[in-house]
């Protein structure tokens, strides 16, 4: 293409001389070059008509009377804003320091006198070129910035609507759980979650899932639903880890996964039950010793494993009052510096050892992090839950809709779990919604289950596996308690739990007797009862908490077999 | 980063390089390194010995070969993995599933 050609899109060009011999001359090389052409006679003059007419591409002269080019070139380039309104100057001037003037008030570019047509062209065209560069720049960025705006809106309902279903739980009103996460870390994929259960532990899930943005916030809905429901229900962490897996195995595309700690505080029991599959290790942190004890992961994320190959394994660690769990995402430990160093293990330690203030370790891990990499992250999530006593809070169970003419009033079930059973399935829940029919029961839902389920263990550990309390004295013979249970467990092939529940009307209210029997050898029941309850002891709570809870419990067949009652009066 | 793949003359061994950042960038390059053959390989090795990091979506890409490679049936290695990759497959656990060493 010749450079006489005409560009491709006629242009509206300024011309502004004070000679007007050069003036006419420039104006007609460049309409014969197919532009348009305004003019203007001194610098000031040249303001005016961009002002008015906004034309796209400026030739000045540098040395003007009123006002001179720089001084124009300069008003110009203000006027025009974000947009490029290239300004090539046309000066006889050689000097280089006048040249630069020229670039240095805006100009883009500088044409020699006398012109030479060719190189004008091509300088218009070159010029031209860049302004359209810069027209489609700012297009791009405007419309990214919708794009980012629209996204934004998009993310805020979409977290709204998750809020509703994720912070069902007690994560904001549990005075023992602190936590710290972006608000925005759903979109991360990190996730935070707590409940209460039926008989008041407290189930804490921090998942993080593979990948960001929407795809992590969609396996997430689905995984808070398992989590909440089955924590109602009184379901135990193997069971809802099992769901999970087997729900994120089924939606979730093969390269997707979640990266997860599950726990399950037990302030009743002083326990904490941990699976980890692929996060950090968390710690349990002892409040007297200063002693940290890790919480590795031994097992694949979920969503990885067939439900054939799921391992649900999980493992038991003591706690005292005033003991405090701590969980961390990823984000914390790939935090990197300048040099792409992380953050790792070993830093984080060093954050656990210089630490005094037990109130004040997020802040210091915080400002470890600020001073290793220079800022924050925005995907790092911490929490970190502690052991009070106190009354625990009950989860309140479902809303129910029915009206209550329908409950079951006078009815009697056995049950009768052996070996093969006893393995693998945990009737708790099952149990619990069948008495849960009964409406006069539901307000004792709590005790009920917290009741059920120390019974129900102390005839499958003490009764059927044979297990002794008293090994559980000490931090370590706890953990060989619970190796030896699990060992009893995988190996048992007789034996049986059988329960009993009979349900009388008494007026219009009634009286529910639970019976537990198991095929142990029993136990000395009056030596047992005799024994102090020592609150601090980690063997034989489970008793103590039930004598507690129930108004009247008895030992028969020689501790082999237990009973417990609860009534309730009509209902308002 | 790049992806480089490398099939034994038998064709029964494939072989893929990574180098550099093995993260979600490298999505489309790594399913390109196993994808286009024709016939299967029998054996699938993942060398990371010029790998400096590794990401969850990394994981997942692994995931992705396992799953072509015949799932539980298939037989895929990750060799030469520097400490601090080593440390993420480790707590991913993933040794359950690749052979890794």
């Amino acid at each position: 293409m010749s450079a006489l050609a005409p560009a491709h899109e006629a242009l509206t060009i300024l011309i502004a001389d004070d000679s007007a011999t050069d003036l006419l001359l420039l104006s007609t090389i460049v309409r014969r070059q197919g532009h348009q052409v305004l003019t203007a006679a001194n610098g000031r003059e040249a303001v005016e008509v961009f002002t008015r007419a906004r034309p796209q591409l400026v030739l000045m002269d540098a040395l003007m009377p009123v006002m001179d080019g720089f001084e124009a070139a300069r008003w110009i380039k203000q006027l025009s804003g974000e947009a490029l309104v290239p300004i090539i100057f046309l000066t006889s001037l050689t000097d280089s320091a006048d040249l630069a003037e020229c670039l240095d008030a805006g100009g883009d570019d500088f044409l020699a006198k006398p012109y030479n047509p060719l190189l004008l062209a091509a300088k218009i065209n070159a010029m031209d070129r860049l302004r359209r560069l810069q027209a489609t720049v700012l297009q791009q960025r405007d419309l990214i910035a919708k794009h980012n705006d629209y996204l934004l809106h998009e993310q805020r309902v979409a977290k709204a609507v998750f809020d509703k279903v994720a912070h069902s739980g007690c994560i904001n009103a549990a005075p023992n759980i602190r936590y710290l996460q972006s608000p925005y870390a759903l979109f991360n994929g990190d996730l935070l979650l707590a409940a209460y259960t039926p008989s008041g532990d407290m189930h804490v899930l921090l998942g993080d899932f593979t990948g960001h943005g929407l795809p992590a916030a969609v396996g997430a809905m689905p995984l808070a639903e398992v989590f909440y429901g089955m924590t109602a229900k009184g379901y135990g962490l193997t069971q809802i880890l099992r769901e999970m897996n087997a729900k994120l195995k089924r939606i979730l595309p093969v390269d997707m996964f979640c990266c997860a700690t599950l726990l399950c505080l037990s302030t009743d029991r002083r326990v904490v039950e941990v699976w980890n599959g692929g996060m950090p290790e968390g710690y349990v942190l002892e409040v007297t010793t200063g002693k940290r004890t890790p919480l590795a992961s031994r097992h694949l994320p979920l969503g990885v494993l067939s439900a054939e190959l799921f391992d649900d394994r999980t493992e038991v660690w003591p706690v005292a009052l005033g003991d405090r769990v701590f969980l961390l995402s990823d984000g914390v430990l790939e935090t990197a510096d300048a040099n792409d160093r992380l953050f790792g293990v070993e830093r984080l330690q060093q954050v656990f050892d210089t630490n005094r203030e037990p109130d004040r370790l997020f802040d210091d891990i915080e400002q470890a992090l600020v001073a290793f990499r220079g800022e924050a992250r925005d995907d790092v999530s911490m929490v970190e839950i502690t052991l009070r006593s106190g009354l625990a809070t009950r989860a309140t169970g479902p809303l129910y809709a029915d009206s209550g003419q329908s409950c079951p009033r006078d009815w009697s079930v056995n049950f009768e779990f052996r070996a093969e059973t006893l393995k693998r399935y945990n009737p708790l829940p099952y149990l619990l919604q069948l008495l849960l029919e009964i409406h006069g029961l539901r307000a004792q839902s709590g005790a009920l289950y917290s009741v059920m389920a120390e019974l129900y263990s102390n005839a499958l550990e003490h009764g059927v596996l044979g297990l002794d309390s008293l090994l559980k004295r000490d931090a370590q013979g706890f953990a060989e308690y619970y190796r030896q249970r699990n060992e009893r467990l995988a190996q048992l092939d007789s034996g049986y739990v059988r329960v009993q529940v009979q349900v009388v009307p008494n007026g219009a209210g009634g009286t529910m007797t639970l019976r537990i029997e198991d095929s142990g050898p029993g136990f000395d029941v009056e030596k047992v009862l005799a024994q102090p309850m020592d609150i601090d002891r980690l063997s034989g709570r489970g008793l103590g908490l039930v004598r507690q809870l129930s108004r009247d419990i008895r030992w028969s067949d020689g501790g082999r077999c237990v009973c417990v009652e609860f009534s309730w009066e009509a209902l308002a | 980063m790049s992806v480089e793949s490398v099939v034994s003359p038998d064709g029964k061994k494939l072989t893929i390089v990574i180098k550099g950042r093995f993260d979600f960038s490298s999505h489309q390059l790594f399913r390109d390194a196993y994808e286009p053959f024709y016939k299967a390989p029998d054996t699938y090795i993942v060398d990371l010995k010029d790998t400096t990091y590794l990401d969850s979506s990394a994981l997942g890409m692994l995931l992705l070969l396992r799953d072509h490679a015949g799932g539980d049936e298939s037989e895929v290695r990750v060799i030469n993995s520097n400490s601090d990759v080593r440390k993420i497959l480790a707590i991913s656990n993933f040794d359950k599933l690749f052979d890794i060493n």
